[in-house]
């Protein structure tokens, strides 16, 4: 099944290629971008080991929502990019070192005595026609992971109140309602009544 | 044919380019959040290839997990970033030493 490999390699390579992109343009903006085309190679390479459902999560959430933040967040902050890209080179030499040599050693585990080689992980049969990723997933994180589904739901939440609450500003100067004075307004506050003789009739 | 090794190799190379991003990107805090994010995506393949070549949901369980926390802190990190760009009208790290004695 050699199209398996085919698909494997292409969607690698643009993924590293994505991601040395990622690390080395000048412009964030075409940095998020990258960032976009590295999750999607990703997304397409969890499809071929049967993620269906975080293939499809990781395309939705984060290309969707979070990549779009960042972008968001990219253009509304007027960068001064220059400064910023200081320094790349002095730091190549030794960025290039870390890592190489932390390639190295991850490789080398990875790679030692045929340790995870079809001999040790021989790959599972595919699943049967009408197998549904989704709905296995489903089953697993209601039954045995309850608990933490219903933690991460409080995580969102407080992440959600966190953001806000950062950039939550009152500006000064804004004409706002006050519903609570409002309320409490008084009659003597809206209403002044005034003692006055009555005119005497015109032309008598 | 496709092993472990494979995938576990990928993941390897994503994580070692995600931290040199971090030794090249050391003044721009965006840069550096998205080399965040590529370090949690090497991690999560390796989960991906491990739950496949078990046979076990678990891994994909934990991605799931590991993908909500990351948005959250995506949230949290560009919210703090905007406030201190309003702040101090710049994101250069090497600039923000407020808390230097």
């Amino acid at each position: 099944m050699p199209i398996y490999e085919i698909v494997f390699y292409a969607f690698s390579l643009v993924m590293l290629a994505g991601a040395v992109m990622v690390i080395t343009v000048r412009n964030p903006v075409y940095a998020a971008l990258s960032l976009v085309l590295t999750f999607f190679s990703a997304s397409a390479i969890w499809m071929l080991l049967e993620a269906e459902f975080l293939a499809i999560v990781l395309i939705v959430v984060y290309v969707g929502a979070v990549m779009v933040l960042f972008l968001f967040v990219v253009m509304m902050l007027d960068i001064n990019v220059a400064p910023l890209k200081e320094g790349f080179i002095r730091y190549l030499p030794v960025g290039i070192l870390v890592a190489v040599l932390m390639a190295l050693e991850l490789l080398a585990l990875i790679w030692s005595k045929g340790r995870f080689e079809a001999g040790a992980y021989p790959l599972p049969a595919p699943h049967p026609e009408g197998y549904s990723n989704t709905k296995a997933i489903g089953e697993w994180l209601f039954t045995n992971y309850l608990l933490a589904f219903e933690v991460a739901g409080v995580i969102l939440l407080v992440a959600i109140i966190a953001a806000v609450a950062l950039t939550l500003r009152q500006r000064s100067g804004g004409h706002r309602q006050n519903p609570s004075l409002q309320v409490r307004v008084q009659r003597d506050e809206r209403i002044r009544l005034v003692k006055m003789k009555p005119e005497p009739r015109q032309g008598s | 044919m496709l092993t472990l090794t494979h995938f576990l190799t990928l993941g390897a190379l994503l994580f070692s380019l995600s931290v040199t991003g971090i030794f090249l990107n050391r003044k721009n805090v965006i840069i550096l959040l998205m080399c965040i994010e590529l370090m949690l995506l090497a991690v999560n393949m390796n989960f991906v290839a491990f739950s496949r070549f078990l046979g076990n949901l678990d891994g994909q369980v934990f991605v799931f997990f590991i993908l909500t926390v990351a948005a959250a802190e995506a949230a949290i990190g560009l919210a703090i970033l905007v406030v201190l760009f309003r702040n101090r009208q710049t994101i250069n790290v090497t600039e923000l030493d407020d808390l230097k004695g």
